[in-house]
């Protein structure tokens, strides 16, 4: 019997059969407020204003304000099309890219990694490794709890909190000094319970751009070993403070020589200016390779029924520039190219507003490091930055470095004058 | 500091200085499917043959791209004008907007109604996690019904997101096809609002699908009991060689006016396989829900992912947007699903010439990539230690995997398995 295609609703309706009733069955679904990072963006492509200015998101863009694709990756994907398959990488992702990221994180040289005593797979970029490591600390220190500084980017609590890990806090910034809290932070760390889990932030703070020094961080590190506490590494700007990458991983460098046993996500994101490709890697440094063996099949099973294993074309265009010595040294020179720029915009921007005669100290601005500054306006003259001067930026006065230029630094110092100079 | 500062050992953090926080974990099973592919490779003879993952191989056994692919590929390589840039949370506009095109229809009311939210994700898995998750906060009723037997990994996802799962009937050992009446039992008990996962074509591991009047009537009692259908969509034109037709059930479901969500994946059916590429499309009675639903959905995918990869979804929009890429894909998509439904009767035919005692009709009546082929455990581990062919311990085998060359060699090991094995 053939069956007619095509079936119209008033016949379904008519038969009987077809709906239960005419109420959705999310009718009270609330609206969801808008991400507060990401409608930055939607608000000022909406913004007609020739004179606009987004210093919103964390992505990089040139001195004629365009993004940029580094030519070692073009040059990668020219390699890469055309390759023989696109089958499935296995649940933990691409060896090959994964052990060229350990290398960058825990040195060229690594003895962790000749022993094998790195538990590593591919994630997500950085959202999806802190999201792998949040879902295997609920998993197997379901009594644990995450400490996360003071302010942080804004996800790292969305993503701790969908994973059910309860979040404490830590001090960090200091709004008087525009720096790093320090006692506070070391105060934090000694009250916390013992074994307690630590977020830090490996370099380049997100949103405020300060980092503690050398002697800070090794500081911390002894501490963290009186207290045994778990240091947890969200590493998403190595090469990108800095200009050096070796230089960015420094705070990593002194909690592994200080014998901790860390966890690590870094992020392909900005460094490769990767961004849409999602490419990253979630590390767990273990006690001998049996330990990082059974870590990293956890770890696959946790990324199994969240998206069976991770997308191939970010992870070929990482293996293929870090595997190929000119590439890499093409890759390291484009880094320093960026991580100059924004540090050029840095030292522009403070001496736009000391010319101007500002009353307030600038000094943070180029003190701080990184995509983003931590200006110190508050959210009553970011809305004035927005509503008389169509410059966008996140309403806890983070402005992204990246989003200066020489063509729009002079404007956006007289805007921030403007609002500041009363107060 | 004090260099001879004593570090104390607590016994409340579980691990003293030096020892991992993690020293406690054990390793995990290998994945069942997986790990066939796992144990194929270590196997050093030359007549083994993979029948586990389902993923297309050519008559020469070879992985395949697409030629729509890769002058896709190639497109988006020469085009300088293109950037990196992160998608926004529910990823490539244009993809989504194809994909419910593609699944739904053209002409659908419910698109044209814009009652459809559609939100690009990580292949079928990712896909099906969103949704799941999407229900767990947001549906009065947490319980989900699979199929027996299903997906292997289909219940960790639901758990994980935090659905309760319960099975209902399906596959009939005795007949090899669908235990309908089972299945519309199991249905009828279920509670009012409980979701219901149905496998849009080509079910996974059995290749059973109803035909169009059972879909009908299992529409009719999915209604009338108030259950929320799931369709997980993996293989559109990859079962019968039309996207149309294998779409049927799904469309059955959208034209009544109910609600439904549905988990496209691109994987088989464009050979995207890595790249993850896959759409959740959440149908709802009203434009507004709609909305307010993908307000939510984005909630769940900023802690997971932010938003989704760029490369495989804008394959996938250039090819479906540009008629001519279009139809290239629809003929290469045929040309797969023939060779299937060849190396279907090559098998059973093959079966025939050995006089193997048993039905194996199924092999052929059986639609999609796979074939349950009613082999015990005992039988399937005989062929993989005699003849070094591998499948999953549920005699499932991907018929991908099959050549002309290799159908011998496989119904001579069925063929031992059956006679010979206990």
């Amino acid at each position: 019997m053939a069956f007619r295609t095509g079936i119209s609703r008033r016949m379904m309706i008519r038969s009987g059969f077809g709906l239960r009733s005419m109420s959705s069955w999310w009718g009270s679904v609330e609206p969801a407020a808008k991400d507060p990072i990401l409608g930055v963006t939607e608000a000022f492509l909406a913004d007609p204003s020739p004179d606009k200015v987004n210093v919103g998101v964390g992505a990089y863009r040139d001195d004629n304000g365009k993004p940029v694709v580094l030519e070692c990756v073009r040059e990668a994907e020219r390699r890469i099309a055309g390759r023989l398959n696109m089958e499935y990488l296995p649940m933990g992702g691409s060896v090959n890219m994964v052990e060229e990221t350990l290398k960058l994180a825990y040195g060229e040289n690594s003895e962790f990694i000749k022993d094998k005593r790195i538990a590593a797979v591919q994630a997500l970029s950085g959202t999806g490794a802190c999201r792998l490591f949040a879902d295997f600390q609920k998993r197997f220190r379901p009594d644990s709890q995450i400490y996360i500084p003071v302010p942080t980017w804004a996800n790292h609590h969305n993503i701790w909190r969908d994973a059910q890990v309860p979040q404490r806090t830590f001090h960090y910034y200091h709004p008087e000094t525009k720096g790093l809290d320090f006692a506070s932070l070391m105060d934090d760390v000694k009250n916390a319970p013992n074994g307690s889990f630590f977020l830090l932030h490996a370099c380049a703070h997100n949103p405020t751009g300060v980092d503690p020094s050398e002697e800070q961080w090794k500081e911390i590190s002894y501490q963290f070993k009186v207290k045994g506490h778990f240091a947890f590494f969200d590493m998403a700007y190595q090469g990108f403070a800095s200009g050096d990458p070796e230089r960015d991983a420094k705070s990593i460098k002194i909690f592994l020589e200080d014998g901790h046993l860390i966890g690590i996500a870094q992020s392909y994101a900005k460094n490769m200016g990767l961004y849409g490709q999602r490419v990253g890697c979630l590390s767990l440094l273990c006690e001998d390779e049996k330990q990082a063996v059974a870590v990293k099949s956890q770890l696959q099973q946790i990324a199994r029924p969240m998206y069976s294993n991770p997308p191939v074309h970010g992870a070929l265009i990482v293996s293929t520039i870090l595997g190929d010595p000119e590439l890499k040294k093409l890759w390291l020179k484009e880094v320093k190219v960026m991580a100059d720029r924004i540090i050029g915009m840095r030292t522009a921007l403070r001496e736009n507003l000391e010319k101007l005669g500002s009353p307030l100290s600038w000094e943070h601005i180029t003190n701080q490091i990184g995509m983003f500054c931590y200006s110190g306006l508050t959210p009553e003259q970011v809305d004035r930055m927005t509503n008389e001067f169509h410059i966008y930026m996140t309403r806890n006065g983070r402005i992204s470095m990246a989003g200066i230029t020489t063509g729009n630094v002079t404007y956006l110092a007289n805007a921030i004058h403007e609002v500041t100079k009363s107060a | 500091m004090d260099p001879n500062h004593m570090i104390s050992a607590s016994a409340t953090s579980g691990s003293d200085f030096g020892g991992s926080v993690f020293a406690h974990v054990v390793q995990a099973p290998e994945d069942p499917i997986l790990g066939v592919t796992v144990a194929y490779n270590k196997d050093p003879s030359p007549v083994k043959l993979n029948l586990g993952v389902g993923a297309y191989r050519t008559e020469e056994g070879k992985p395949l791209v697409l030629n729509v692919v890769r002058r896709a590929e190639q497109l988006l390589v020469n085009d300088r004008s293109r950037v990196k840039e992160y998608l926004p949370i529910v990823g490539l506009a244009e993809f989504n907007k194809l994909s419910a095109k593609l699944m739904f229809g053209a002409d659908s009311p419910a698109i044209q109604e814009r009652r459809v939210t559609t939100v690009q994700c990580l292949s079928g898995t990712g896909s099906l996690r969103v949704g799941a998750e999407f229900l767990a906060r947001h549906h009065h009723q947490r319980t989900i019904y699979i199929p027996q037997p299903t997906w292997g990994n289909h219940g960790k996802i639901f758990t994980l997101a935090g659905l309760s799962v319960k099975t209902y009937r399906y596959y009939d050992p005795a007949t090899r096809g669908l235990n309908f009446q089972g299945l519309l039992e199991d249905l009828s008990l279920a509670p009012s609002g409980a979701i219901v996962l149905l496998h849009a074509c080509a079910h996974n591991p059995t290749g059973v699908d109803p035909t169009l009047q059972q879909w009908e009537q299992i529409r009719q009692l999915i209604r009338s009991k108030g259950l929320l259908p799931f369709f997980d969509s993996a293989y559109q034109g990859f079962a019968s060689g039309s996207l149309d037709a294998d779409a049927q059930s799904v469309r059955m479901f959208v034209a009544d006016g109910g609600e439904c969500l549905a988990a496209q994946s691109y994987a088989k059916n464009m050979g995207l396989y890595g790249e993850r590429v896959g759409a959740l499309s959440i149908v709802c009675k009203t434009a507004d829900v709609a909305s307010r639903v993908e307000s939510q959905v984005k909630l769940v995918i900023r802690p997971m992912f932010s938003n989704p990869p760029i490369h495989g979804a804008s394959i996938v929009a250039i090819i479906l947007k540009n008629r001519d890429m279009y139809n290239e894909w629809t003929v290469e998509l045929k040309a797969m699903a023939d060779r299937i439904i060849s190396m279907r009767q090559q098998l059973f035919d093959a079966l025939r010439a050995r006089g193997t005692p048993g039905d194996w009709s199924h092999i052929i009546k059986q639609i999609g990539m796979f074939t349950f082929t009613g082999l015990n455990t005992a039988q399937v581990a005989f062929m993989t230690k005699e003849y070094h062919v591998y499948m999953t311990s549920d005699g499932r085998i991907s018929m991908a995997g099959l050549s002309s060359k290799t159908v011998p060699h496989l119904a001579d090991a069925i063929h031992a398995a059956v006679t010979r094995a206990i």
